[in-house]
Parts: structure tokens; C-alpha cells; sequence
């Protein structure tokens, strides 16, 4: 509500009125009071002030009126920080749930699962007299704060020791578990590598026949659930429509993520134990690969050089030690500083890194394209001003070699105390 | 059984090998739509041929015609003798047909495919499969290191290039996915050779494919950039901005080490510091 001005139509008709007896105090309590913009001065000079002059207009600019006629006096006090306009949901008695696994890529909800958020809002929400409930399973640690913001009222977090690693069998065993407990309407996942795998093993488990690939889902009067959904096919040749069925694994983008609304997401446990189940797949832990070998398209963390690198050799001694693979934008190729297959960019390799560090890179357009996806970027920049600056999610301003060369200290530091840590343990 | 008749190709094998069961399916070239040997099931064949003292025997069940047997003599022209080939209707559901035959095999290893490159194509096969047979299923297969008492240690293939090592109990089902290495090519001379050992098999009907619309499939809507803004200014605003990373720190007038700190710790929040 203080976003709006509040005029006071009496007050203005005085203030353009320069005879009314009341003129001068209108002017200066619509003017904002206390600051005379002309005085003699004394010399008899007349002084002014050009930042008493004016008012605010109605779209935040300062307007000055020099006809006389001024209509707006200055804008009353608006409220500076950004009210958080989203409406509060909360669904305390759900006709049905709609249940959603995330993928949880890195701790975080991830792009696809914020679509897949926001497909089962819409199922959730289609008929508003009996609203269900998106409730989300969550297995392992996260770092995630803004559940609710997703769109989910009720969050199943699993966590502990048992959900650490590869466990396909515990994780399935425990949405089967959950699928006894709350029977939900829908269950949703991403058809992502992690999703897509723990999807088809419930579906194998729970009998049901998934939609995979699904990218479209609408209402559907003639169909037996309401809805229709459109899926690909044949190696993305097809398109098969068909009535929604109960598991659906649904591309990214199959439709926009909530943005309007906020939700409860409401903890809440699983009133049966966790199962126990005869684990037949044995996690032995991931293996180190070398990074050099990886490509740079499928990169999660790359290390990239540009110009303002001046010494090479401390360079790739720090991508070595950071573990990190190595990129370089178009100037270092065309130099020779790195191979034409290290490129970073729209003319190279387009990155999908976690994280990207930019060592010197001044950020063309070109290269800002080829980093689009990437999720985190840190510039080493000695410019403040250039547009990978702006791009960054950390910048530090300073010199490329010095920069690294401490990072590359303080990371044997931290190799180092993680060696100590683990021979005294 | 007919499928070990075939164990006895590929490769001189030693008797106590592990035998290896490959489910091969039709593929279909993305631009020219003929038929071929699948690209993903060929690399299943290709890691199973390479597999030490392994046993292989190839299976597809499927409607028979000429198309289709050009396309499993690809299969065999990568030096296989015969494939077992279960007959079914083109609209049948093969997993009944399929687990039984891997149940009479004395398969330990199953490999396949992740997804079919014709028809539903919702990759979820193998797990009806494993839950048909009861055996434990992995997606991923990128190499198998060894072959012990029953069981089997692995390296599974996850994104971004990074593997993970699994022990799994033998028998169990194995999905390639197009991170394993490439197929070896097909040769013409030994695919004519090749045998097709046809099995007849009562064929389940896939009530459900009837009721589906299925077309060609449509390009996908671009996402339009959508601006939720309540005034003319903001609007213009979200137009005309320059696109800014939004929120992102910078670190001016800080001494190397302070930087290094900074950006140490990025890496360690999001882990990507091993």
C-alpha cells in the first residue's frame, strides 16, 4: 500500500495558487520543509540551491518546473527495500498430494526441478475448491533454503548417515514407503540422469506404467485422469499423446516455475520406519578421474585463461592443483598460449561448468554465450569495469599470477591439513 | 537351451567363463530414419565382446521382417555367430517373452541399451526386467574391473565425466548409455553368415499402445523471457538493462591472499575441491 502517492488535492490548488493567504506554508510543507532553495545572500546576491529545487515525479525522477507552475510537491517517504509482493499459500487439508523428487543437483534446486515444482502446481492447483499438496522427498544433505518459494507445502527431508552415496535400492524402498503412507495422486521426476534412473526403478517397483520424456501436460476433459500429456518418443522423433499417467518423468521447461506465490514447505517425517533393504549394490565411492581427460562441454569445474595471463607455467600448475579443467578464451588460442579445443566460447565449446573461473578474461560476448549455463563464475580481473566483472558471482580485482599463486598456496594448505587430519584419524 | 549354443562365438572361451546375455534391439538413423543396429545396444555388444574369458550370446525379440534383419546383422557383422531371436507381434509387450528366455539362459550379466531409438522408447525395459527376475539393475555401465564369487565391481559413468566404482551381486542387469566406448564396426562378410536362431513365443498384446496418439514430433515453444513488473518504468527498465550477473560481490583494493580466501571458499561451498 506505500507504494502509492497520496495527494492532497486542497494542497496542490493552494500551491499553484501564489495569492491564497496560505500559499507560502503549502509551498514549504509540500516542498519538503526545512530546505530554502533562494535566499539573499550577503551581498544581496540572490543564492540558490538547485537540489531544493523540484519534486519527485511519479516514476522516481527528479522534474524541475521552471515555468512557476510546480504541480507535484516532493514524493512522500516511499518505503527504499522491495516488499516481497508473493502471496502466502498455505494448504492445511489437502484433497490429495502430488508428490515430487527432486534431483537436487548440487545441494540446490535446480533449474529442472523448479519446471517440474511447477508442473505439479499446476496439478495441485487446477481445481481451487479442493487444492492438493506438493509434497517433495528430499534425500541426503542440500543447501537449499527456499523450498517454499519452489512451490512445495510439504517436505520429506531423509537424511543421515544411511542416505549418504548411491543407494537406488534404500531410495526406492523408502518412495515405496512413501507411496503406502500418503498414496499421492501424481509422483513427478526429472528425467535427468539421477531422476530419470530413480523414476523407472520406482515404476518397475510400484507397477505403474510412466510417461517418460514428458514436455507438455494439459487439461483434458476426455481423458481418464483429466489430463493429457505429450511425451517424446523414438529417440525424439515422436510425439505421443496420451492420458497422464500416475509417474510421470518429465523433461526441463515442461512448464514454468512458480514465481507468484509462497509456501509452507512444512517439514514433516514418514510415521512408518525407514525400511531395511538387502543392499545388492555396493557404493565404493567415486573415482578420481584426471580432469585433463575430461571434456571441457562436460566440465564441472574449469579453470579459464585469457589474456591477462602472463605466466603460463603458474597457470597450469594451478589447474593442477585446483583439479580443475583447463579453458582459454579465442585470444590465448589464436596466441598459441592453448589448443584450439580448449577454447571456451560461441566459436568453441559451450560450458556447462558448476563452476567457472575466469582468470583474465575481460568477457566478450562471445565468450559470455559460451559460459551461459555455467552456475557459478568467479573473475580474476585487473579491470573493474569489464563485463565478466559483471557477470561474476565473485569477482576479484587484482593480478591474474598473484591471485593464483596465493590460491594455489592456500589450497596445498588446506591439502596439507586434510592429510594431517586424516593420519590422526 | 538354445542361447547357450550361441556362448560358443565370439571368442575362444574358457569353460568357467561368465556367461553374458546382450538384449539388442532395432535402431533408427536420426537423419536418413533407415534401420541399423542401435547405436547404444552396439556399444553394449562392444563391451561384452571385450570383457575377459565372456561368453556372449546376443537376444531381440521383435516382429521378424527383411528390415529388421538387416539391422540385427549388425549385430553379428561385429563378429558374432548367431542371435537369438524371440518372434513377437509388432505390437506385443516383450518383457514376459524376454524374461523368461534370461531366466532358462544361464546368463550372469545382462547388458542392453539405456533407451530404444524406436517406438515408446521410455527406457524402462531393463527395469521391468530386473523386477520380472528379481535381479539388481545399474545404469551407466562404463567398464567392468573384475569378476569375482558372484560378484561383479564396476565403474558406473556419471555426468560430467566422473565414474563411480559399484559392487554388484551377479547375476544383475547393466544399461550402456553413449558414455561407453564406441562400437566396433560392422563387417558385411560375417553379418551374411551370421545365424538367426528363431524361437517362437506366444506374443502379450500392449493393450495400452492402441489408445495413443502418436505423430511426428513437433518442435518444442522456445521459453519467452517473461518481465512481472508492476510499472511502465520497471518495464522499460527490464527491457533496456544490460543483462548484470545481479548480486555478484566484487572484491576491489584487496591484497592477493584476501582474494584467494574469497574464491577458496566459493570452491569449498560448492565442492567442487577434492
Amino acid at each position: 500500500m506505500s507504494e502509492l502517492v497520496r495527494r492532497d488535492p486542497r494542497k496542490a490548488w493552494i500551491a499553484r495558487n501564489r495569492l491564497h493567504p496560505q500559499h507560502l506554508e503549502v509551498l514549504a510543507e509540500l516542498g519538503g520543509g526545512a530546505v530554502a532553495s533562494e535566499w539573499m545572500g550577503p551581498n544581496g546576491v540572490m543564492r540558490r540551491n538547485p537540489h531544493a529545487v523540484g519534486f519527485i515525479g511519479p516514476n522516481g525522477i527528479r522534474r524541475i518546473d521552471r515555468s512557476g507552475a510546480q504541480q507535484a510537491a516532493q514524493a512522500p517517504g516511499r518505503s527504499v527495500e522491495a516488499k516481497d509482493a508473493r502471496r502466502h499459500v498455505a494448504i492445511d487439508a489437502p484433497a490429495f498430494m502430488v508428490a515430487v523428487v527432486p534431483d537436487m543437483a548440487g545441494g540446490r534446486l535446480s533449474s529442472h526441478d523448479r519446471d517440474l515444482l511447477g508442473l505439479a502446481r499446476q496439478l495441485a492447483d487446477a481445481d481451487p475448491a479442493q487444492p492438493g499438496a506438493v509434497v517433495a522427498i528430499v534425500f541426503g544433505e542440500h543447501k537449499e533454503t527456499a523450498f517454499g518459494e519452489a512451490g512445495i507445502d510439504r517436505l520429506i527431508h531423509l537424511e543421515g548417515e544411511r542416505f549418504s552415496g548411491y543407494l537406488p535400492e534404500l531410495s526406492v524402498a523408502t518412495l515405496q514407503g512413501v507411496d503406502r503412507e500418503m498414496a499421492p495422486r501424481y509422483w513427478l521426476l526429472p528425467d535427468s540422469s539421477v531422476g530419470g534412473e530413480l523414476g523407472r526403478r520406482l515404476a518397475a517397483r510400484l507397477g505403474e506404467r510412466p510417461a517418460a520424456q514428458v514436455w507438455q501436460v494439459e487439461a483434458d476433459a476426455e481423458s481418464a485422469t483429466g489430463w493429457r500429456c505429450t511425451a517424446r518418443g523414438a529417440a525424439g522423433r515422436n510425439d505421443i499423446t496420451r492420458s497422464l499417467p500416475r509417474i510421470v518423468l518429465a523433461l526441463a521447461e515442461c512448464a514454468d516455475p512458480i514465481s507468484e506465490t509462497r509456501h509452507a514447505a512444512e517439514p514433516i517425517n514418514l510415521s512408518h520406519g525407514l525400511p531395511d533393504v538387502l543392499g545388492r549394490i555396493e557404493d565404493m565411492g567415486e573415482v578420481a578421474v584426471d580432469p585433463a581427460s575430461v571434456s571441457l562441454a562436460e566440465a564441472e569445474f574449469i579453470l579459464s585463461a585469457g589474456n591477462g595471463v602472463k605466466d603460463w607455467d603458474s597457470y597450469h600448475h594451478a589447474a593442477e592443483v585446483l583439479g580443475a579443467t583447463k579453458g582459454a578464451s579465442r585470444v590465448a588460442v589464436d596466441d598459441g598460449f592453448m589448443p584450439r579445443d580448449r577454447q571456451v566460447g560461441a566459436t568453441g565449446t559451450w560450458v556447462s561448468a558448476r563452476v567457472y573461473v575466469a582468470v583474465g578474461i575481460s568477457g566478450a560476448i562471445q565468450h559470455l554465450q559460451g559460459i551461459q549455463s555455467c552456475d557459478k563464475v568467479v573473475a580474476v580481473n585487473l579491470d573493474e569495469g569489464c563485463d565478466m566483472v559483471k557477470r561474476a558471482d565473485l569477482a576479484v580485482i587484482g593480478d591474474a599470477s598473484a591471485v593464483l599463486a596465493a590460491l594455489v598456496k592456500r589450497v596445498e594448505q588446506y591439502r596439507a591439513e586434510q592429510q594431517e587430519n586424516r593420519d590422526a584419524a | 537351451m538354445p542361447h547357450d549354443v550361441s556362448n560358443t562365438s565370439a571368442k575362444a572361451t574358457t569353460p568357467g567363463g561368465l556367461n553374458v546375455a546382450v538384449l539388442v534391439s532395432i535402431g533408427r538413423h536420426p537423419l536418413t530414419a533407415r534401420t541399423r543396429r542401435a547405436d547404444q545396444d552396439a556399444r553394449a555388444v562392444e563391451m561384452a565382446l571385450t570383457l575377459q574369458s565372456a561368453s556372449v550370446s546376443l537376444l531381440h525379440a521383435g516382429q521378424q521382417d527383411s528390415e529388421n534383419e538387416e539391422a540385427i546383422r549388425g549385430y553379428l557383422g561385429m563378429g558374432i555367430d548367431s542371435v537369438n531371436l524371440i518372434e513377437q507381434k509388432p505390437q506385443a509387450d516383450v518383457i514376459p517373452a524376454l524374461a523368461k528366455a534370461l531366466r532358462a539362459s544361464a546368463a550372469q550379466l545382462v547388458l542392453t541399451g539405456t533407451r530404444a531409438e524406436t517406438g515408446e522408447a521410455s527406457g524402462i525395459t531393463p527395469y521391468l526386467l530386473a523386477e520380472a527376475l528379481g535381479w539388481p539393475i545399474i545404469t551407466g555401465l562404463a567398464a567392468v574391473e573384475k569378476i569375482e564369487q558372484g560378484t561383479a565391481v564396476v565403474l558406473q559413468a556419471l555426468p560430467r565425466g566422473k565414474r563411480r566404482r559399484l559392487r554388484i551381486r551377479l547375476p544383475a542387469i547393466a544399461t550402456v548409455d553413449s558414455s561407453a566406448p564406441p562400437a566396433r564396426q560392422s563387417a558385411f562378410g560375417p553379418a551374411k553368415r551370421g545365424e538367426l536362431a528363431i524361437h517362437l513365443e506366444p506374443s502379450a498384446i500392449d493393450e495400452a499402445l492402441g489408445a495413443w496418439h502418436i505423430q511426428p514430433a513437433r518442435k518444442r515453444p522456445k521459453r519467452l523471457k517473461i518481465v512481472k513488473a508492476s510499472s511502465a518504468r520497471d518495464r522499460f527498465k527490464a527491457a533496456a538493462a544490460k543483462a548484470d550477473g545481479g548480486g555478484g560481490q566484487t572484491l576491489t583494493d584487496v591484497t592477493p591472499e584476501q582474494g584467494a580466501e574469497a574464491i577458496f571458499k566459493l570452491l569449498k561451498e560448492e565442492g567442487v575441491l577434492r
